[in-house]
């Protein structure tokens, strides 16, 4: 018990990756071993997250002090250029690290219907997991960037192999235009690492808590334009993940071509790696740069928020108005990470999460209907209501809760984000809140064309979700209601270290 | 420390077994009688072998001076032993199972290659410009003839054909370049050479001879603008001979452009990088737009290739230009980082080609094409290139990242950012063109059906260039020692 307490987070890593290759070594066509595999190997770590869930201590910080993370495993890995293996959590990663166990398990769970190449479908999601565990919990930037670098692969290959009618183009281009954004990283990376001195070794270093302790920065590094340039290369290649307008063209294509378990990992977990990049690397360590860019990224999100909700509005397929709708809830994290408030901060990192469980319930719902009707085309159902009642339940509950109705936790978020932004910047809430009537114009108007109104004679057979996809869908809808309801758990694990990082930020003059 | 003649043949045993053995070929070559025989290939890899291992048991000490001085033996001279003796193992490896080179698979083939190599371990440590100039040589002539070793293959007359003028243009820049420099200095000693320079020599004419040398070399490593032989060459040659020329010689283009730049023209008190051989020209920026130029110029050509081969000859371009980055500055830390990426694109461009040799056994054919479905019809080739192309992509967690790592970090280090930037780019671009054939292989369904099978041996093979792929993007601590102390000896 004491080797997994203190290797914890090694071990949620690379449990799925270990899976993946025991998976590798056996022979092809024995599915359900396979399955049974990886759905243990992505269980492990929720178990984990449970252990990790009862360990963490969430009176302290963390953020810039090395001494309050938690968890921490620090080893040298490369000594010649001083990269290391550092690991560790704060309020920061654990509310994602918890959020991609749990939506990585669903996922496994929610392939369970793939059918062609089923081995290398698993080993590439167990690999993709370990990816987005990776990148939640390194606290050294080589390290943060082999396991951001190591997610593309799979999910390459994952869209490309797996995915609908046009998923080389889709694989592509999300390949390229994530890979645009991380050589950007990579160079703010090494421009980092020679103008910074760990204060102990003198050395440079990789060490990310370092970098934000701004006397480790030397003279030229210090120079204000040089710091809005490196701020700027890291925000581009975050907010290409994001996706922020004007880099959120690969979004709906990937979406629409992946198959349903991975646009569920992509929106639930994928997309929060950029806000998440901005929270833990962009601010902390250029805390001026960020006030000054305060106003640009608050009317970003605000163009995503508006601009994501009258795209969802205009289409007619069911997945990519989804996909759509993702871009404008993810506004809501930048508007309220730009406030620079505590109640902003963590309206935004609730969002991050609530958004991970909403979204993830949304495209399963989506790959139910497509399952059985093999279109998505919101104008060719009509009347499922009576047919579907159950699917209908839960469609229904996710759509309440995706457009922020009171009682779900995306209502909790949503609201303290314009509460920690309104006395800031009066004027681009007041626009982003017309964004919320879009958003609850077009979910209402989507569920009356598909469930309401006279029945399509088509699907009248149409057959009721099942048990599999229940097991899925409820977990996520119960944690979106409970926490809708009493968000306390999520709030308490995050709001210290938050509540440190808007300190950080606004410390600095 | 510099050794009489026959003191330095013990300090020459690598050199001399590749001599004997390609003695030992040409007897076995007459008793042959044009028959082809495994036992060629055996006594090629025999020799090679040989010859790697006295060259990894070199003492590899302080510099030594051989044979009064014409080739000097270094770490630095080792490592590139060790690299091309690889390389050309690698290479008759890679030839013995290729069907395009079956029907003519003779002795001869093995005694060109081991020529080439033997030019390549003299080029690596020549220190005399007349050495310099022989090693060129004797690395060139039998490219030229490997490169048109299908003699009724129009592609292959023409690769052949064009390697020849390009190269005697080349080499005639270079020796214009070496008698100017002869002429300033009184001697042909590099290092007498330096020592004459940077006393103070007249600008014009070095900054000129400096030019011209870099004439003679950038056409070895194949860098814009002198790169124009090299698809050309690359495509027509026999694809185990692409491999090798991609690699083998341009490694060793690489050892002597960095000998003789950092002896020549960089003096120790300097070796922070400021090139002092005139102040009206910058060579830095120069080389720089050099680099830039190759790395772009190469990825750009290779986006709309459809020959495999041809497009990873045009890559290759681009890889030497990458590799220039770690030149810009004439840097310690910038040729360790050379050092370090000739070594992981050794095992990256050598694996891909390997794999192009399997593929085309089977199918007659390099066009992208033809690997469509080579996912499920040759599951572990297909699995091991894709590796490879990621790899020289540079995406972790593959031992391409580290080694552009190394290069990027060098010229942020000391902010040429521009520089790092279009490289950065570049890997963009690059990503384009290697996806292709991975989208072809795996996202695409096979054109051709049945399986393609792989044989054991070249299982083993496959596996022997992936894992260190693999396993020196993830640990490459050793590596950059080993690169490091060989930069030390050439620096202090």
């Amino acid at each position: 018990m004491d080797f997994i307490n203190s290797h914890i987070l090694t071990l949620m890593t690379f449990l799925p990756v270990a899976g993946g290759a025991i998976i590798l070594m056996m022979p092809s066509g024995r599915d359900n071993p396979i399955k049974t595999i990886a759905a243990v190997a992505s269980f492990l770590p929720v178990l984990l997250a449970v252990q990790l869930w009862f360990l963490y201590d969430r009176t302290v910080a963390g953020v810039n002090v090395a001494s309050q993370f938690q968890f921490v495993e620090h080893y040298t890995w490369i000594p010649s250029i001083n990269v290391e293996y550092f690991m560790g959590a704060d309020g920061i990663s654990m509310p994602m690290i918890m959020l991609t166990t749990i939506v990585s398990f669903l996922a496994v769970v929610g392939s369970w219907g793939i059918e062609k190449q089923i081995k290398g479908y698993m080993t590439l999601i167990l690999l993709l997991e370990t990816g987005m565990m990776g990148v939640f919990a390194s606290l050294d930037f080589f390290l943060f960037y082999v396991f951001w670098e190591v997610m593309l692969l799979p999910m390459y290959f994952l869209i490309g192999i797996w995915g609908g009618p046009r998923r080389e183009y889709a694989a592509i281009k999300f390949f390229l235009y994530t890979l645009l954004g991380s050589v950007l990283m990579l160079l703010v990376m090494l421009a980092l690492y020679f103008n910074t001195t760990n204060p102990e070794t003198g050395g440079h270093t990789f060490n990310m808590l370092h970098y934000m302790q701004q006397a480790t920065h030397n003279a030229w590094l210090k120079g204000f334009d040089i710091r809005i340039l490196m701020f700027l290369g890291l925000f581009i290649g975050f907010a290409i993940k994001v996706p922020l307008f004007p880099f959120h063209t690969w979004l709906p294509d990937a979406h629409v071509e992946a198959p349903t378990a991975i646009s569920v990992i992509l929106a639930g977990i994928l997309l929060k790696m950029g806000t998440y990049g901005l929270m833990r690397i962009s601010f902390p360590i250029f805390p001026d740069v960020t006030k000054w860019f305060v106003i640009p990224m608050a009317v970003l999100g605000a163009i995503n928020i508006v601009y994501g909700a009258l795209c969802a509005m205009a289409q007619s397929d069911l997945k990519k108005l989804v996909a759509y709708s993702s871009i404008s809830h993810m506004g809501f994290c930048l508007l309220g990470m730009a406030a620079l408030t505590p109640a902003g901060m963590i309206g935004a990192a609730f969002q991050m999460f609530s958004h991970g469980m909403i979204t993830s319930m949304l495209f399963f719902l989506v790959g139910v209907i497509y399952d059985r009707a093999h279109h998505r085309d919101i104008d060719g159902f009509g009347g499922l209501g009576a047919v579907v009642p159950v699917y209908t339940f839960f469609i229904t509950v996710a759509f309440f809760a995706s457009l922020g109705l009171p009682g779900f936790s995306g209502f909790i978020a949503e609201a303290m984000v314009f509460l920690g932004s309104f006395g800031v910047f009066r004027t681009i809430v007041m626009i982003s809140a017309s964004g919320i009537i879009i958003v609850a114009a077009f979910h209402l108007w989507a569920l009356q064309r598909i469930f309401l109104g006279p029945l399509n004679p088509k699907y009248a057979q149409l057959e009721e979700i099942n048990a599999r996809e229940i097991f899925c869908l409820a977990p996520l809808a119960l944690m979106t209601l409970f926490l809708g309801v009493y968000p306390m758990p999520v709030l308490n694990l995050m709001s210290a270290s938050l509540n440190h990082l808007v300190d950080v930020v606004k410390m600095v003059i | 420390m510099v050794l009489g003649n026959l003191a330095s043949l013990v300090y020459f045993l690598p050199e001399l077994a590749v001599t004997a053995t390609i003695l030992l070929l040409v007897v076995l070559h007459v008793v042959l009688k044009n028959r082809r025989s495994p036992a060629a290939a055996l006594l090629a890899l025999l020799g090679t072998g040989t010859a790697l291992l006295f060259a990894w048991m070199t003492p590899s000490g302080a510099g030594m001076g051989l044979f009064e001085g014409m080739v000097l033996l270094d770490g630095f001279a080792v490592f590139f032993k060790v690299l091309t003796a690889l390389a050309t193992a690698i290479v008759i490896f890679m030839s013995i199972d290729c069907a395009e080179l079956a029907e003519r698979t003779q002795a001869e083939y093995y005694i060109f290659l081991l020529s080439v190599l033997l030019g390549m371990f003299l080029l690596s440590s020549a220190s005399d410009i007349v050495m310099v100039y022989l090693a060129l040589e004797l690395v060139s002539i039998p490219s030229y003839l490997l490169a048109g070793y299908f003699k009724g293959k129009g592609s292959s007359t023409e690769a052949s054909m064009k390697y020849v003028v390009y190269g005697a243009t080349a080499s005639g820049v270079m020796i214009y370049g070496f008698s100017l420099l002869y002429g300033m200095t009184g001697s042909t000693q590099i290092s007498e050479i330096g020592r004459v320079l940077a006393m103070g020599a007249a600008p014009l004419p070095a900054s000129l001879a400096a030019g011209m040398v870099t004439v003679g070399f950038g056409y070895k490593i194949a860098a814009v603008p002198f790169h124009m032989w090299s698809p050309d060459v690359y495509e027509g040659a026999p694809t185990p001979v692409t491999a090798f020329l991609s690699v083998g010689p341009k490694a060793a283009g690489f050892a002597v452009l960095v000998r003789f730049f950092y002896t020549v023209f960089a003096s120790p008190e300097d070796a922070g990088g400021i090139w002092k051989l005139s102040s009206s020209v910058d060579w830095t920026f120069l080389f720089a737009v050099l680099s830039a130029m190759t790395m772009t110029v190469g990825n750009l050509l290779a986006v709309n290739q459809k020959n495999v081969k041809r497009l990873l000859a045009y890559s290759s371009i681009a890889h030497a230009g990458y590799m220039l980055m770690g030149f810009v500055l004439l840097t310690a830390v910038g040729l360790q980082a050379i050092l370090f990426y000739l070594v992981v694109y050794l095992f990256m461009n050598l694996g891909a080609f390997y794999v192009v040799v399997l593929v085309a056994n089977g199918c007659r054919s390099e066009d992208i094409s033809d690997f469509s479905g080579l996912g499920s019809r040759a599951p572990v080739a297909a699995v091991s290139l894709a590796i490879f192309l990621f790899a020289l992509t540079g995406i972790p967690p593959f031992s391409g990242f580290i080694g552009k790592v190394y290069l990027f970090a060098e010229v942020i280090h000391r902010g040429v950012y521009w520089l790092a930037l279009v490289a950065a780019l570049n890997s963009v671009v690059s990503l384009y063109y290697y996806a292709r054939i991975v989208k072809v292989m795996f996202l695409e369904d096979p054109t051709q059906s049945g399986e393609l099978p792989v044989a054991f041996v070249p299982r083993v093979m496959l596996g022997i260039l992936v894992v260190p792929t693999l396993l020196l993007g993830i640990y490459w601590e050793p590596v950059i020692r080993v690169a490091e102390a060989s930069v030390r000896i050439l620096t202090n």
